[in-house]
C-alpha cells in the first residue's frame, strides 16, 4: 500500500492512468484517506457530478494485512445527495485485494465527453482501461457474472448498476463479497452516481499471486492479533448475538423500546416487528437451507452476514441488514420477510442505497403512491426505479426530493440523506448524531444505540437530553478513527467494553507501522479528520442551520412515548467544541 | 398479579416467545429473571412498558417485562 493510482476519464485521447508515490497522504486510510483527498483536492463548490469531482476509493490502514476484521474499503466524494463531503463505506472482498496490490487508494478523475462506459482492470502485471459498451445498464449481478465468464471468477469487482449509470441520488457502489456476489455496497450519498458521471460501470481486481502486506514487526502483530480476536470471540455481542443473528437482531429490541420509525416515522412501535426480526430471519434462514452465520469478507471472525434463501432453498440475497429490514419492511408497514429480501436484491443489482430507497418509498407512501403496507406495489416502485422512467428516475434521486415532487411535509432527511431505523425522539442520542454528522443523517457516524439502548459502553437515558452531546461527540470521534483503520465498526462493541481489546488494536497498528501511538493519538486522528470534513462543508455552503433535524421531529411527539425530540440547537452547536 | 414476560434471541431457547406470568404481588424483575433460571449477566436489558428497567425495579399489575441478552448491531 505505498502507491496511488491517479486515473484521469477525461484526459485528451482517452483515459490514462498514472501511478504516484504516496506523498502527504503516507500514513492514512480509509476515512481519512478519502477525506483528506477529497478536502486536498476538490473544490467544495464544484458539482458532485462534473469533472472537479473526484472518486477516491481507499482500504483502511490494516487492510490486506493477517488482522482480523480489516477489510472495510471506504468511497469518498462530494456527495450529489447532501452536497457534502462523503465517506461511504463497505465490507466485501475489496479492501483486502486492492490493499494486496499495493494501492492505498484509486482516485478517478475527470469525465470523459460522449457516453462510452469503461471498465478498469486491476492485478498484479498492472492497469487496463478498456471501453465496454457491452455492459451498458447491466444489473450488478448480471454484470458480475458476465464478467466471471471473461475474466474468471477469482476476481473482485467495484461496480455501478443501471442507477449510478443514471446518475441518481441513491445509487450506491456495490463490492463483491467471498463468494463473487455484488452483495456488499457502499450505500449512502449517492456515491455510485459519481462513478457513473466518470463513466466508470466496473473495477475488476485481481490479487492472485500476491501475499498479504507485511507488518514492520511480525511477532508482536500476530501476538496482537491473537488479542484482538480473543477479545472478540468472547465477548458477548461480538461473539455470539451478532453471528447467531446479525444486525436484525435489533429490530425487537428497538421496537420493544419505542424507537422504531414506523409507516414514514408516525409511530414508533410496529405490529408486525417480530414477523420480520433477526429471530425469525435465522429461522428461515436455517430452515431453508441458507445460512444465518456468515463473514462479509475473508478474515472477519464475526460473521454477522448471512444467506437468505427462497422456499426452494435457491439464493435470494445476503441475509438484510437491520436497517434493510426497517426501511423496506416497517417504515413502510410491510411484515413479509420473503417481500423485504426481494427488494433488498433488487436495490443491491440496480445499485441502490437500501436505506435511501425504504426511506423513499415511505415517503411515497404518505404521498398515496402505494399503500402502506402493500409490499407488491412497493416491489414495483423500485422496479421502476431500474426501468428509469420518470417516476423512477424521481424515487431514485432519494426521500428529499421525492418529497418535494410529491409535496410531503414529513420527510425524515438530514442534509437530503434519509434518516435510518432509529426514531430520535426516543433515542435522542442519535438524533444529536444525525444533525451534526458530516455525512448527513447516518447511524453508523455515532452509533449512540450502543449506549442509550444496549448498554454497551455505559448507559445514558435516551428518553433525556443530559448526556447525548458528548455521548455523539465522542462516538463521531471514535467512529473517524476506526473507519479509518479498516476495521469493521462492530468490533466497537467489544473495544468500548473492553480495555484489553482497544490496545490490542492499537498494538495491532504498532506492529504493523512501526509506530507508538496511544489511545489519545487515534482520537487526535478522529478529532482531524472530523474537522476536515467540517472545514470542506463549511466551504460548500453549510452553516450550523443544516445541523438540524427536520422541523416534524421537534413539532409531532411520537408514540409511545409522546416525545418529541429535545436537544437545543444551541447544544448541537456544541457538539465539534472539543 | 398478572404481566406479560417477553424473551429475545438466545433466552428463548429453551424457555418461549412471550407468556402471562402471575407473580406474587410487588414481585422484582430479578424474581423473575430467576424463577426463569436466566443466569444474571444474560439479562442485560431490560424493558418494563418500552422503557429501561433494572433487576430491583418493581412489577405492576398488567406490566409489559422484555428481556434480552446482550445484543448488538448497526
Ligand atoms: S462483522 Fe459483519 S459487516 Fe463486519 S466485517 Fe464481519 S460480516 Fe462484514
Amino acid at each position: 500500500m505505498d502507491k496511488i493510482l491517479r486515473i484521469d476519464m477525461g484526459a485528451k485521447g482517452g483515459p490514462q492512468f498514472k501511478v504516484e508515490a504516496l506523498g502527504a497522504y503516507a500514513g492514512l486510510g480509509g476515512r481519512a484517506m478519502t477525506s483528506s483527498v477529497v478536502a486536498q483536492e476538490v473544490p467544495p463548490l464544484c458539482h458532485p457530478l462534473g469533472a472537479e469531482n473526484k472518486l477516491v476509493i481507499a482500504p483502511g490502514m490494516l487492510s490486506g494485512t493477517s488482522a482480523s476484521m480489516s477489510g472495510r474499503i471506504s468511497v469518498g466524494c462530494k456527495s450529489p445527495l447532501t452536497g457534502g463531503i462523503k465517506e461511504a463505506n463497505s465490507g466485501g472482498q475489496g479492501a483486502q485485494v486492492l490493499a494486496r496490490l499495493g494501492y492505498a487508494a484509486v482516485i478517478l478523475e475527470g469525465k470523459p465527453e460522449g457516453d462510452d462506459l469503461y471498465k478498469i482492470l486491476i492485478n498484479k502485471d498492472g492497469v487496463k482501461i478498456e471501453k465496454d459498451n457491452s455492459l451498458k445498464m447491466l444489473p450488478n449481478y448480471d454484470l458480475v457474472d458476465t464478467l466471471k465468464k471473461i475474466h474468471g471468477d477469482k476476481i473482485t469487482c467495484i461496480s455501478i448498476g443501471p442507477a449510478g449509470e443514471m446518475k441518481l441520488g441513491a445509487a450506491s457502489i456495490a463490492i463483491t463479497d467471498i463468494e463473487v456476489r455484488p452483495s456488499r455496497h457502499a450505500g449512502r450519498g449517492g456515491v455510485g452516481a459519481v462513478m457513473g458521471s466518470k463513466r466508470v460501470k466496473v473495477i475488476i481486481l485481481d490479487d492472485t499471486g500476491l501475499k498479504n502486506r507485511e507488518p514492520k514487526d511480525p511477532e508482536k502483530f500476530r501476538a496482537a492479533n491473537k488479542k484482538f480476536v480473543e477479545g472478540l470471540t468472547t465477548h458477548s455481542v461480538t461473539g455470539q448475538a451478532l453471528p447467531a443473528y446479525g444486525t436484525n437482531v435489533l429490530t425487537n429490541i428497538i421496537n420493544e423500546a419505542g424507537g422504531y420509525p414506523s409507516y414514514n416515522f408516525r409511530e414508533g412501535q410496529f405490529a408486525g416487528a417480530s414477523k420480520i426480526s433477526g429471530e425469525t430471519f435465522a429461522d428461515i434462514e436455517t430452515k431453508r437451507g441458507g445460512s444465518a452465520t456468515h463473514p462479509c469478507h475473508r478474515g472477519c471472525v464475526i460473521r454477522c452476514s448471512g444467506t437468505y434463501v427462497d422456499k426452494d432453498g435457491n439464493y435470494l440475497t445476503k441475509q438484510p441488514e437491520y436497517e434493510t429490514v426497517w426501511a423496506h419492511g416497517g417504515n413502510c408497514g410491510i411484515d413479509d420477510p420473503d417481500a423485504i429480501a426481494q427488494i433488498d436484491f433488487l436495490d443491491d443489482n440496480i445499485g441502490l442505497d437500501t436505506i435511501e430507497m425504504g426511506a423513499t418509498i415511505g415517503v411515497a407512501m404518505q404521498a398515496g403512491l402505494a399503500k402502506f403496507g402493500d409490499a407488491a406495489a412497493a416491489i414495483e416502485l423500485v422496479k421502476e426505479v431500474g426501468k428509469g422512467t420518470p417516476l423512477g428516475k424521481i424515487l431514485g434521486s432519494g426521500a428529499g426530493v421525492t418529497g418535494k415532487v410529491f409535496g410531503v411535509e414529513k420527510v425524515p432527511v438530514v442534509k437530503n440523506q434519509a434518516l435510518p431505523a432509529y426514531d430520535p425522539r426516543a433515542i435522542q442520542g442519535i438524533g444529536v448524531t444525525y444533525a451534526t454528522s458530516p455525512m448527513g443523517a447516518d447511524h453508523t457516524a455515532g452509533y449512540a444505540i450502543a449506549t442509550n439502548i444496549l448498554k454497551s459502553g455505559g448507559y445514558v437515558d435516551p428518553l433525556k437530553t443530559e448526556g447525548q452531546v458528548e455521548l455523539s461527540r465522542n462516538l463521531q470521534i471514535a467512529t473517524t478513527a476506526i473507519d479509518s483503520t479498516g476495521m469493521c465498526l462492530f468490533i466497537a462493541f467489544a473495544v468500548l467494553d473492553q480495555p484489553d481489546t482497544f490496545q490490542a488494536l492499537i498494538d495491532l497498528l504498532n506492529a504493523f507501522y512501526g509506530w507508538s501511538l496511544t489511545g489519545d493519538d487515534v482520537t487526535a486522528l478522529g478529532k482531524k479528520v472530523l474537522k476536515i470534513e467540517r472545514d470542506f462543508n463549511a466551504k460548500a455552503g453549510f452553516t450550523k442551520e443544516q445541523d438540524r433535524l427536520p422541523r416534524f421531529f421537534s413539532t409531532d411527539p411520537v408514540s409511545p412515548h409522546n416525545i418529541t425530540f429535545q436537544v437545543k440547537d444551541s447544544e448541537l452547536d456544541s457538539v465539534f467544541n472539543w | 398479579m398478572k404481566i406479560t414476560v417477553k424473551l429475545f434471541a438466545t433466552l428463548r431457547r429453551g424457555r418461549f416467545d412471550r407468556e402471562t406470568m402471575e407473580p406474587s404481588d410487588s414481585s422484582r424483575v430479578i424474581d423473575i429473571v430467576r424463577l426463569l433460571e436466566i443466569p444474571e449477566q444474560e439479562a442485560a436489558i431490560i424493558f418494563i412498558n418500552s422503557r429501561h428497567a433494572e433487576f430491583d425495579t418493581v412489577l405492576h399489575e398488567g406490566d409489559t417485562l422484555a428481556i434480552f441478552p446482550p445484543v448488538g448491531g448497526g
